[in-house]
């Protein structure tokens, strides 16, 4: 297992997600694959940590999830983002992008 | 709103978890599968290609726990975080908490008592018979006229040819003497047809119900079933009842089974004791044998239409065979047809006497939770603006306004929750107050008013207030989210004058509330000054200094010639007693449960209508009748000894029975006949109340006893001994006469008088209590909004006294807007109650539905209310500090 992989900040996991969503219904497998994918595979997502968010995310009303057949002829449950987790999404992203900038800007002071 | 969607989704989490869990152990299953395929494609082998899958996934079970905290126990404990708050936010506020509640669940619980009232007594009166929605009422009708029975040979005639129908009952009231071992006591209970228990799908507890041959023959088979409370009180249960025997008048009946409990039998608001089947009516009526006389019109009785017929199609059936019925026999039955009336409608039993008191209950009640509503939604506007800083500081620290609106969800729900339990108990304690309300007309009459709680109506008065509560708890926080921020934390100010938006949804409510409050105490006012009308009002005889009483000869036993000596020394008698100044015998007394004998009528030179047949009502009295109840002989004479079944058949009528049959003719010695017996009329009485003070005049007349024999006697006593002096007296005499009986209810005359108005009395009350009820809703509603105006306008108020403003300026300024809100209330509920109080025709008695004696009380009242209500929030606005409330 790649543990030289960096841990996910605390807390980030829902909105990664989130982001992962954003353009088309993934499945479990698929989210953790495009998360990886899109950090270019800085990221590494502990697949099994990833049922409890989503089960979450979907409590809250952000994701709906909808059994179907995958590509490869297995059942699988897709999670859609809905609208109210769209929203969610440009939130937790903007207050993100300012907190990095914050702490940029910290890091960044002589 | 997101949060609401998840806080639903949640709630039924709770219940789908079972589910929930295989769905997630498949999702799961499925998503290892998919990494050991993709390890497989790899080249592992299928071992490692699992091993690696589960490696890379994790602890399954872990992360199931964890995944099941997600999906279930972490909504739940939101959930129960939502209502642990709620309650502590009720808790540290209690007044707030304790009102809301109070109006609730008054509101909630008078409408479902009263709901359950109607339920029970109009809709579903009988509820342990099988078919009820296929049961009718059966009365006869002449003239327009409902309110009179059938004859028994007709009733058998329509049985016999009416095919729409599955089954005919005879149920009519009797009273008896019911002697077990050696103790006698009053007893009611149903003259039935022999296939009553068949058609109402009864089935006795013990023994069987009557045969069809019980039903034929005259006094051939003296068999009675008992209701399940004589058997339990009278026999203790006694588990070999049947076969056992008892007397009722006199005649020994064999108890051939036992009703199940809460039968009540067919009579609404009295519970029967006993069934005996027509053939025995002789013995239960001491007006004679009747199933062979096609002109007494004595059947009461219900209908149960075969399934599918409608009540048209019967009734069309009906009308048909009535229509033969008068060609078939003209003699006694033209111009009589029947009629099938829904259950409520039946003139026969206690429904039709409570129908207009319902009524004004129903409408008062709803007049009650529309306040009751108004009064919440006024509390809950009046906090969420007391909370509004509370709110936005929750915004500020990051809460979502799904959230905000999550939890004051819940609050809301809490509050209406326990109102509607509160609102179950009492309705629950109400059900059976009714019968609180209705004196017992006769001794041996068990009153039985039964409410069924129905679940749909509690529902729906629940419904209302939850919603209504609701809305008006979520709307602060919707209102929150609107808020800007900044501003809305750095002050929150309002006046005391000037009024936006909001302000105005509150006054608007206070205006209905009090508009309401003034429509209900106007409406009390209204039946109070009725009732009082007819207290005072004379109903044509003496009420004072006369007392009576009744003696049950007939079910002692007695025929005519033996009650005829009786009453004849019973006269001589009381005469001779000390302090009595008069007596007579009548044979039913005025405003008496018993029925006047009715009789068709035709007079010389007076021509009915070919389709008519003249009936009126009469009674048989004895000399000195009219001298000691007190009502006036116009013209003529009064009956004396002399008018015996030696001298010429005579009859007193009333006024209006001289107008319509001799009109502009003197009615002395015009000739009368009363079914085939011509008499002369010797007299004219003045108008006299009969029944009831609230009865339209109607022609009556008079007829000598010893004219006329009957068995039974009522006592009417001129007299100033009090009625407990004179029962002493009186049941001395008696016993002197015949040791086995006892004279009933001896009573005055007022008494007798005051016992038919009831159904004022009880409206009275009622909309007594729930007038109350409003103006104290009503008052908490403009203190409410007045204590918030003061609190929020400290500012103001300070301001204004820096600048000079006397005690006396704040007062008047505080008052004066509390005050102009209930004049406004004041004129639209005058409107409102102008024309409502039209609708209260029938109970008013002699009162305008306008009268401005009634209008200006609860103007009084209602203003003198409204400023207690705004003079303490006033008071306390003159105590500020006005440094500190500038300051603050």
């Amino acid at each position: 297992m790649a543990r030289e992989k960096p841990e996910l900040v605390y807390g980030t996991l829902d909105m990664l997600i989130l982001k992962s969503l954003q353009h088309e219904p993934r499945h479990g497998l698929e989210i953790a694959d495009r998360i990886q994918q899109m950090s270019k595979e800085i990221l590494h997502v502990e697949q099994g940590s990833l049922y409890p968010a989503l089960y979450r995310l979907e409590a809250r009303g952000w994701v709906k999830g909808e059994w179907d057949v995958s590509e490869n002829n297995r059942k699988a449950r897709y999670y859609k983002l809905t609208a109210a987790g769209r929203k969610q999404l440009l939130a937790e992203t903007e207050h993100w992008s300012r907190i990095t900038r914050g702490i940029d800007l910290v890091l960044s002071a002589s | 709103m997101p949060k609401l969607h998840s806080w639903f989704s949640r709630l039924l989490g709770l219940f789908r978890k079972k589910n929930g869990e295989a769905e997630m152990a498949e999702e799961i299953r499925q998503h290892l599968e998919g990494l050991i395929d993709r390890h497989i494609a790899d080249g592992m082998s299928p071992g490692d290609a699992r091993n690696a899958a589960l490696k890379e996934f994790g602890g399954v079970e872990q992360i199931k726990e964890a995944a099941r905290d997600e999906r279930v126990w972490l909504s739940a404990d939101q959930l129960w975080q939502d209502l642990r708050f709620g309650v502590r936010m009720l808790w540290r506020n209690p007044s707030f908490s304790f009102l809301a509640i109070l109006c609730l669940t008054l509101g909630i619980g008078t409408n479902a008592a009263v709901f359950s009232w109607i339920e029970g007594i109009l809709f579903h009166p009988y509820p342990l018979v099988e078919h009820e929605e296929r049961m009718f009422a059966l009365t006869g009708t002449t003239r327009g006229a409902t309110n009179i029975g059938l004859s028994y040979p007709d009733y058998l005639d329509f049985q016999k040819n009416c095919t729409l129908i599955d089954s005919f009952i005879v149920d009519r009231i009797v009273g008896t003497t019911l002697s077990i071992g050696d103790r006698a006591e009053r007893a009611s209970g149903g003259l039935v047809s022999a296939n009553y228990f068949d058609a109402l799908g009864m089935r006795p507890i013990l023994g069987r119900g009557f045969n069809p041959e019980e039903g034929t023959g005259r006094n051939a088979h003296p068999v009675t079933v008992i209701s399940y409370e004589m058997w339990q009180n009278r026999y203790i249960g006694d588990p070999g009842i049947i076969g056992k025997t008892q007397y009722f008048n006199g005649v020994q009946h064999t108890i051939i089974g036992v009703a199940p409990e809460k039968f009540y039998g067919t009579f609404v608001g009295y519970a029967f004791q006993f069934w005996v089947p027509t053939s025995m009516q002789e013995t239960f009526d001491s007006t004679g044998y009747k199933l062979e006389d096609r002109g007494d019109r004595w059947v009461e009785g219900y209908v149960f239409l075969k399934p599918g017929v409608s009540a048209q199609q019967a009734q069309d059936e009906i009308s048909a065979v009535a229509k033969r019925l008068e060609s078939d026999y003209p003699a006694t039955d033209r111009g009589h047809g029947i009629q099938l009336l829904p259950l409520w409608k039946t003139p026969f039993n206690g429904a039709a006497a409570i129908f207009p008191t319902l009524g004004i209950a129903l409408a008062v009640v709803v007049f009650v939770l529309l306040i009751a509503c108004a009064n919440v939604s006024n509390l809950l506007l009046v906090r969420s603006l007391l909370r509004r800083q509370e709110m936005t500081v929750r915004l500020a620290l990051g809460a979502g306004r799904g959230r905000l609106v999550q939890q004051l969800f819940t609050e809301g729900l809490i509050l209406a929750a326990i109102a509607t339990a509160g609102g179950i108990a009492v309705a629950h304690w109400c059900r059976n107050a009714l019968v609180l309300a209705f004196p017992t007309p006769a001794p041996g009459i068990i009153i039985n008013y039964p409410g069924a709680i129905d679940w749909r109506v509690l529902a729906l008065s629940a419904g209302v207030c939850v919603i209504s509560t609701l809305f008006f708890a979520v709307v602060p926080a919707i209102q929150a989210s609107k808020v800007d921020l900044v501003g809305a934390l750095k002050t929150e100010s309002g006046g005391v004058v000037g009024g936006h938006g909001r302000s105005r949804l509150r006054s608007g409510l206070v205006l209905l509330q009090v508009s309401l409050s003034f429509v209900l105490l106007a409406g009390a006012g209204l039946l109070l000054q009725s009732l009082q009308r007819i207290q005072n009002a004379s109903p044509g005889f003496a009420t004072r200094d006369v007392i009576t009483a009744g003696i049950d000869l007939f079910s002692a036993g007695y025929k005519l010639d033996r009650a005829k000596t009786f009453k004849d020394q019973l006269l001589e008698r009381v005469r001779s007693l000390s302090g009595i100044e008069s007596v007579a015998i009548a044979r039913v007394r005025p405003f008496s449960y018993s029925n006047y004998s009715n009789a068709t009528i035709a007079a010389d030179g007076y021509q009915a209508a070919p389709d008519q047949l003249p009936t009126a009502d009469y009674v048989e009295v004895s000399e000195g009748y009219f001298a000691t109840i007190g009502i006036p002989i116009l013209f003529g004479r009064e009956f004396t000894r002399n008018d015996d079944e030696n001298a010429p058949p005579v009859a007193i009528v009333n006024e209006t029975m001289a107008a319509r049959y001799w009109p502009g003719k003197n009615p002395i010695d015009q000739r009368l006949q009363v079914k085939d017996k011509w008499m002369q009329v010797v007299g004219v009485a003045k108008l006299s109340n009969y029944r009831t003070k609230l009865e339209p005049p109607k022609p009556f007349f008079y007829v000598p006893m010893r004219q006329h024999p009957f068995v039974n006697c009522g006592l009417i006593i001129r007299t100033r001994l009090t009625p407990g002096a004179m029962m002493t007296v009186l049941a001395q005499e008696i016993h002197a006469l015949d040791p086995n009986i006892v004279p009933v209810d001896t009573i005055t005359m007022q008494e007798q008088v005051d016992r038919m108005s009831y159904s004022q009395r009880l409206a009275v009350t009622l909309l007594t209590v729930f007038g109350g009820m409003a103006l104290f809703l009503a008052a908490i509603g403009l203190y409410a909004v007045m204590s918030y105006a003061v609190s929020q306008g400290t500012r103001e108020l300070g301001l204004r006294m820096a600048l000079g403003a006397g005690a006396a300026d704040l007062l008047r300024l505080v008052m004066s807007r509390g005050l102009v809100l209930t004049a406004g209330g004041l004129v639209l509920g005058t409107a409102v109650a102008l024309s409502l109080t039209r609708l209260m025709g029938s109970l008013l008695y002699q009162v305008s539905p306008r009268d401005p004696l009634a209008f200006g009380s609860a103007f009084v009242i209602l203003t003198v209310v409204a400023l207690a209500a705004c003079f303490v929030p006033a008071w306390r606005a003159t105590r500020i500090n006005p440094v500190q409330a500038l300051r603050s």
